[in-house]
């Protein structure tokens, strides 16, 4: 009797769409993220390139991931809305000539959710990954400078490799960040995960059903995710476990 | 500390890969800062005004939309004050038990030691929704709904505050300090109170910010305890203005609302950028 809860919740086919939905977003914020943070990193700590106002980038980059979730949802939900003053602004500018309907149809309500996680978690892997970067040896640049090595190859070739470790962490992490992603979908779809519940993620589902009250679907759920990032966090340790620097 | 930029043959100069960082840097600062700005314009602007286009200039209603806000609906005041008391007492009582955890761990020896050291690691893994079904449940049973204590007291345990500040520890603490005030005569609480915590102060000050906007922002858990008008916290409140017939708002509120509850943040990010930006670096580099 106690296995019921399980059968139904994946008999039911919802826990998929929603699970593929929570995926196809992290994805969706997680590529632009890396790839971002890595090439700011990578500037940051680059000494020879000597960008000026590095502590005020960081500061603005960092600055997101401090707002609330939940305000942040909502200010996007007003200046995304039919009538909102994005879609005044495109048709001023005669980009469009009917307003874009962003939370009615699937890619943009997505790339809405992604925009404004990326948004607000790019700051953070940049300052993780330039920390990284900033303690690689020195004298592995200098070595690869004698060789006449070009800056392309020295990123690829010594940076990442020399990386992994907390590259590992990071999307690692993230990966654990995204199975969470709750407050951004929840304010800006209200609940409803819609266009049809393709912005629906796994802790939305989650909250339904703790909502209603419906604790034994809650907490089939809940022991999925907990698996779920059981096993995501044990590869995460075994990865800082191998980690030299480990303090 | 030269980099494997020196002395390049190939590739592009020095200069103009300054430009281009320069550029995306701007671009990015741009997508970074483009959101809030039009949100404290929009936030002077008039209902009216609103409806009838985009811009980037400032009105002059700001007074009026907030006089509207405070009669309005919404109980913005004891929202904010909610919050406070709750983000307040947690970032106090996290960042204390959790520096006297990591005393515990580095300054004793005690048997399993070795075990609870990667224990309280492993339960910083696991996301409070996922014990959240749990923990709604035993609040419901202890009859705390519409109280505080849920979203206070359990944040004295706190496994990532309790990380940092053990890291920090291991590298400012000395243990020949806690002997020489034992030596001394001082009591174990006597030394940790005022020898170890002011030591700690740089990472209790990052600690303390951190604890205190999560706990600012958390909307999940809170919604799951709060039902009462009076007793909701500022993320409830935005997530109740969303779930309004919102046609029906005069905008204006509806911006100054949000920047309202996002303000005081930004304030205090902008006074203490730089020690939180370098502690998050701090505490990341050794994980």
């Amino acid at each position: 009797m106690g296995l019921e809860n399980y059968k139904s919740l994946f008999e039911g086919g919802d826990i998929w769409i929603y699970a593929k939905n929570t995926m196809v977003m992290w994805i969706m914020c997680f590529v632009p993220q890396i790839i971002l943070s890595l090439l700011l990193g990578a500037w940051f700590s680059d000494t020879r390139l000597r960008l000026r106002g590095a502590r005020f980038f960081k500061t603005v980059i960092y600055l997101p991931n401090l707002i609330m979730a939940s305000a942040f949802a909502m200010l996007f939900f007003t200046l995304f809305s039919d009538g909102g003053p994005i879609n005044s602004l495109l048709m001023q500018i005669g980009f469009i000539d009917t307003p874009y309907r962003f939370l009615s149809n699937t890619g943009s309500a997505r790339g809405l959710i992604a925009l404004m996680n990326c948004l607000m978690w790019f700051g953070n892997t940049t300052i993780l990954l330039m920390a990284g970067m900033m303690g690689i040896d020195t004298t592995l640049f200098e070595a690869a400078e004698v060789d006449g090595a070009t800056s392309t190859q020295v990123f690829f070739k010594i940076t990442l490799p020399l990386l992994r470790p907390i590259l590992l962490y990071v999307v690692i992490t993230s990966l654990i960040g995204g199975l969470q992603l709750f407050d951004v979908p929840q304010i800006l779809t209200n609940g409803t995960g819609d266009p049809m519940r393709s912005t629906m993620t796994l802790i939305m589902f989650l909250n339904k059903h703790l909502y209603s009250k419906n604790y034994g679907m809650a907490g089939a759920l809940s022991v999925v995710l907990f698996i779920m990032t059981g096993v995501l966090s044990l590869i995460v340790f075994k990865v800082s476990g191998n980690d030299k620097r480990k303090g | 500390m030269s980099n494997g930029n020196n002395g390049l043959k190939k590739g592009l100069g020095i200069h103009a890969r300054r430009v281009i960082a320069y550029i995306v840097l701007i671009v990015i600062t741009f997508f970074c800062l483009f959101w809030f700005y039009i949100l404290f314009i929009n936030a002077t602007r008039s209902n009216g005004e609103l409806q009838s286009g985009f811009t980037l200039l400032p009105s002059t209603h700001a007074w009026d939309n907030w006089i509207n806000l405070l009669h309005g609906t919404l109980p913005i005041w004891n929202g904010m004050l909610n919050s406070l008391i709750v983000a307040g007492c947690s970032a106090v009582l996290s960042v204390y038990f959790s520096t006297m955890t990591a005393y515990a761990i580095h300054a004793y020896d005690f048997r399993l030691k070795k075990y609870l050291y990667p224990f309280i690691l492993m339960i910083m893994m696991i996301p409070t929704q996922v014990t959240a079904l749990g923990f709604v449940n035993l609040v419901d049973t202890m009859g705390l709904e519409d109280s505080f204590i849920p979203l206070i007291v359990p944040t004295i345990a706190a496994p990532v505050t309790f990380f940092y500040m053990k890291q920090y520890m291991e590298s400012t603490l000395p243990l020949a300090l806690i002997e020489a005030a034992r030596i001394d005569g001082s009591g174990e609480f006597h030394t940790f109170n005022s020898i170890v915590l002011p030591l700690m102060k740089p990472a209790i000050a990052v600690q303390a910010i951190f604890t205190f906007v999560s706990s600012w922002n958390n909307y999940f858990i809170p919604a799951l305890i709060l039902h009462e008008d009076k007793k909701k916290t500022l993320p409830i409140l935005i997530a109740q203005l969303r779930a309004a017939d919102w046609l029906k708002f005069d905008m204006g509120q509806v911006y100054m609302m949000i920047a309202f509850s996002i303000f005081p943040v930004i304030v205090v990010y902008l006074v203490l950028s730089r020690q939180i930006v370098q502690g998050v670096a701090v505490g990341s580099v050794k994980e």
